[in-house]
C-alpha cells in the first residue's frame, strides 16, 4: 500500500527522506498522500506550499507542483496562489514554529479571511532543524536548549487559535492514530474555506531525549495512552485534560469563501 | 493614425497604469505612505480587467502573496515605502534565487526608521541593490517623471519576465505624488515581453535547467501538470535542494551574470550638453529633476557643464560613465541622501576626476540654485 502510494506521488529519486530515524514526520506525510489518493486529487490540480523547518522540507519528496518557501510565509504565498488561482486545490504543510510563530500573523488572517487553503501543522512541540529550542507548542516546564532550565513560555492551542480567529474547519490528529488523522485531513481539504488540521508528531532526538520520554516507540505508546477523542473528552472535565491530546474534528461552520467573493467583485467591476 | 490618450495623472497612478498595460493581473500590498495610491487604484482597477487585488496582513505578506502569483504565471507587483522595503528584504532574495519574475515598487520617503514619512528621500538606493542577503541579482529602475514611471513600469516587467529577476522600480515621493500630463501609448506601440517556457513536457520537468545559449530559465508555471519544486535553498536542475558546491557555485555564478551579461540590455541613461562638457551633473528620480534645471540655467550661462542621468540605476550605466569619467574635470552627484550614488561614481571613476556630493537628509529637496552653486564652484 505504502509502496503503491510511494510511486504514485512520491520523487523517488530523493529518498530516503531526510528526517531522523523515529520522526513522525514521514507518517503525518503519509497520511496527506493517503488523504490527497482517497479523495481522488488530481496531482495537476492540486499545489503544495510549505515554509521553513523539518516539516517543509516534506514538499520536496512529493511528484507534485511545490514550492518550500521562506520562515513563516508559506500560508501568504498559498494566497498568492490561491487568489491568482482559485480553481486550483491548495495545500499548506507547515510546523509549529512555521505556523505559531514566525508565520503566526499569517495564520490567523488568512483563517479571517476564510481563504481556501488547508494547513496540516506537523507539530512536533521543538525547533526540530536548528537543534532543539522550545516552539510557542512546547509545553511549560518542557526543557529545550534554549529552555535550560525550563520554559516558562505557555503553549498555543492552535486549532483553538485558528478558530477564534475565524477558521471554518480544524482538527487535530496524532502520529500514532494514523487512520483517523487520514480522515480528517481529507475532512480539511474538502471544506470550503481556511481548514487547519494540528498533526501532533513526535521528536524522539530533540524533543524526547532532553524531556526523558524515551525513544519513539516510547513516544508513540504515549499518544496512543494519553490521546482523547473530541467526543470523549466532551464529557469529560477539563482538569482532567490537562496534559492530554484531545484529536478528532475539533470545529466545523460554513462562511463566505474569499476567492468565491472576490470573484462577485470582478463580476460586478468587469464592464458590461 | 489613432489619436493617443492623454491623461493627468500622478506618478503612483501612472505606475498602476503602465502595470496594467504590462500585464499585471495581480496585487498584494499592505498601505504605506507615500505609495498608498498604488495599492488604491490596483484595488480599483484590477478586477475592472479580471485581474485580482489582495491587503495583505503586512508587506512580508504582500511580497510573499507576489511570488506565489508568479509561480502560477501571473504578472504580479507589490509597492512600498522604506520600512515596508525593508520587511520585503528576504523574500526579494527567495525571488532572485528561486528566479521568480516581480515587480516591487519602493516609493522612497525620508529614513531611517520611520523617518519623515511623507517627505521626499532617496535614501534606499544602496538597500534597493544590496538590502537582502547574499550575493543576488537584481534590477532597479528610477523614473524622472510622470511619463516615465508609466514606461518604466512596463519595461520593469519586461525585464523580470524574460530575466526572471526581481526588478525594484525605485520611485520617490516627488515623483510619486507629482502630477504631468502624459501621453499614454497605443498597446501596439508598447513591446510586451512575457516569459518563456519549455516546449518539451520532459524538458519542463527540468526547470533549472538552461537552455543552451541562454541565461535565464524557462519555467512552465505551476498548475499545468509539469511537476517540479521551487525552493529558496540551492537547488539541481529539477530545483530539489542540494549542497553540492559545484550546482551552488554554478548557480549562484548564473544568476549574477544574467545581470553582467546583459547590461546593455537593461541599462538606460539620459545626457544632456555633455558633448564638450567640463563639469558633469549626476542625478536620478526626483532629484534629477532640479539637477536638470540648474544644468541648464548654468549652460546658458555659459557654464561648460552637463548632465547624465541614470535611469536603470542598478547596474549603474558603467561604461557610458566611465567615459566621461575621463574627460570631465569635476562630477556633481545630486541626490537626497549622505552620499550613496556618490560611492558608485567615485568606485568608476577610480580618480580620473573629482567626484563631488550634494545631498540633503532633511527631508527637503534640493533647489536648482543649490546645484547652480556647486556647478560655478566646480567651474572654478
Amino acid at each position: 500500500m505504502a509502496g503503491r502510494l510511494i510511486d504514485k506521488y512520491m520523487r523517488g529519486m530523493y529518498l530516503p527522506h531526510k528526517w531522523c530515524a523515529g520522526c513522525g514526520n514521514g507518517i503525518i506525510l503519509r497520511d496527506v498522500i493517503q488523504a490527497v489518493d482517497n479523495l481522488g486529487l488530481e496531482k495537476r490540480d492540486t499545489i503544495i506550499v510549505s515554509g521553513i523547518g523539518c516539516s517543509s522540507r516534506a514538499v520536496g519528496y512529493l511528484d507534485f507542483d511545490t514550492i518550500h518557501t521562506t520562515h513563516g510565509r508559506a500560508i501568504a504565498f498559498a494566497t498568492g496562489i490561491k487568489m491568482a488561482r482559485p480553481d486550483m486545490k491548495v495545500i499548506v504543510l507547515t510546523g509549529d514554529g512555521d505556523a505559531a510563530a514566525i508565520g503566526g500573523n499569517h495564520l490567523i488572517h488568512a483563517a479571517r479571511r476564510n481563504i481556501d487553503i488547508t494547513v496540516v501543522v506537523f507539530n512536533n512541540n521543538i525547533y526540530g532543524m536548528t537543534g532543539g529550542q522550545f516552539s510557542p507548542t512546547t509545553p511549560a516546564g518542557a526543557y529545550a536548549s534554549t529552555a535550560p532550565y525550563g520554559s516558562i513560555d505557555p503553549d498555543f492551542d492552535i486549532p483553538a487559535l485558528a478558530k477564534a480567529a475565524g477558521a471554518t474547519y480544524t482538527a487535530r490528529g496524532t502520529a500514532y492514530h494514523v487512520l483517523q488523522t487520514t480522515k480528517l485531513i481529507e475532512a480539511a481539504i474538502l471544506h470550503e474555506g481556511f481548514s487547519v488540521v494540528e498533526c501532533v508528531s513526535i521528536c524522539p532526538t530533540y524533543y524526547g531525549r532532553r524531556n526523558r520520554k524515551g525513544g519513539a516507540v516510547e513516544m508513540m505508546k504515549w499518544q496512543r495512552d494519553n490521546a482523547v477523542p473530541v467526543e470523549q473528552a466532551r464529557k469529560i472535565p477539563p482538569a482532567e485534560l490537562e496534559g492530554k491530546i484531545v484529536y478528532g474534528g475539533l470545529w466545523r461552520c460554513e462562511r463566505p469563501e474569499y476567492t468565491r467573493q472576490y470573484e462577485a467583485i470582478i463580476n460586478s467591476a468587469l464592464p458590461e | 493614425m489613432t489619436e493617443r490618450r492623454r491623461m493627468l495623472l500622478q506618478g503612483n497612478e501612472a505606475v498602476v497604469e503602465g502595470a496594467l498595460a504590462a500585464g499585471m493581473r495581480f496585487f498584494a500590498g499592505y498601505p504605506i505612505t507615500p505609495s498608498t495610491e498604488i495599492a488604491e487604484r490596483c484595488a480599483l482597477r484590477l478586477p475592472q480587467v479580471g485581474g485580482r487585488f489582495i491587503q495583505m496582513e503586512d508587506e512580508l505578506a504582500g511580497i510573499a502573496a507576489v511570488i506565489g502569483a508568479s509561480v502560477v504565471g501571473v504578472k504580479a507587483m507589490t509597492a512600498t515605502s522604506g520600512p515596508g522595503f525593508s520587511l520585503m528584504q528576504e523574500n526579494i532574495g527567495y525571488a532572485a534565487l528561486a528566479e521568480i519574475p516581480c515587480v516591487i515598487v519602493d516609493v522612497q520617503r525620508a529614513g531611517p526608521s520611520t523617518g519623515l514619512p511623507t517627505s521626499p528621500s532617496q535614501g534606499d538606493y544602496m538597500q534597493a541593490r544590496w538590502g537582502t542577503h547574499g550575493d543576488h541579482p537584481v534590477i532597479v529602475i528610477s523614473p524622472s517623471s510622470v511619463q516615465e514611471a508609466y514606461i518604466e513600469t512596463i519595461r520593469s516587467f519586461n525585464l523580470s519576465e524574460r530575466l526572471r529577476v526581481p526588478v525594484i522600480l525605485l520611485m520617490d515621493e516627488i515623483i510619486g505624488h507629482l502630477y504631468e500630463g502624459i501621453e499614454l501609448p497605443d498597446a501596439d506601440e508598447v513591446e510586451i515581453l512575457d516569459r518563456l517556457t519549455k516546449d518539451d513536457p520532459r524538458q519542463a520537468e527540468l526547470p533549472y535547467d538552461i537552455v543552451p545559449g541562454e541565461l535565464a530559465p524557462r519555467m512552465t508555471p505551476f498548475g499545468q501538470g509539469v511537476f517540479y519544486n521551487i525552493t529558496g535553498l540551492i537547488h539541481d536542475d529539477r530545483g530539489f535542494p542540494t549542497s553540492s558546491p559545484e550546482i551552488a557555485d554554478r548557480q549562484c555564478r548564473r544568476i549574477m551574470k544574467k545581470i553582467d551579461l546583459n547590461s546593455g540590455q537593461i541599462g538606460r541613461y539620459e545626457e544632456l550638453y555633455m558633448e564638450d562638457a567640463g563639469v558633469c551633473v549626476v542625478s536620478f528620480g526626483g532629484a534629477a529633476r532640479s539637477a536638470q534645471a540648474a544644468v541648464e540655467a548654468a549652460h546658458r550661462d555659459g557654464y561648460r557643464v552637463g548632465f547624465f542621468r541614470p535611469v536603470t540605476v542598478w547596474p549603474f550605466p558603467e561604461e557610458a560613465f566611465y567615459e566621461i569619467c575621463g574627460r570631465v574635470s569635476d562630477v556633481i552627484v545630486a541626490e537626497l541622501n549622505y552620499g550613496q550614488m556618490k560611492l558608485e561614481a567615485e568606485r568608476i571613476a577610480a580618480g580620473r576626476c573629482r567626484v563631488r556630493h550634494i545631498g540633503k537628509v532633511d527631508g527637503t529637496i534640493l533647489g536648482p540654485e543649490e546645484i547652480y552653486k556647486e556647478i560655478q564652484e566646480a567651474a572654478g
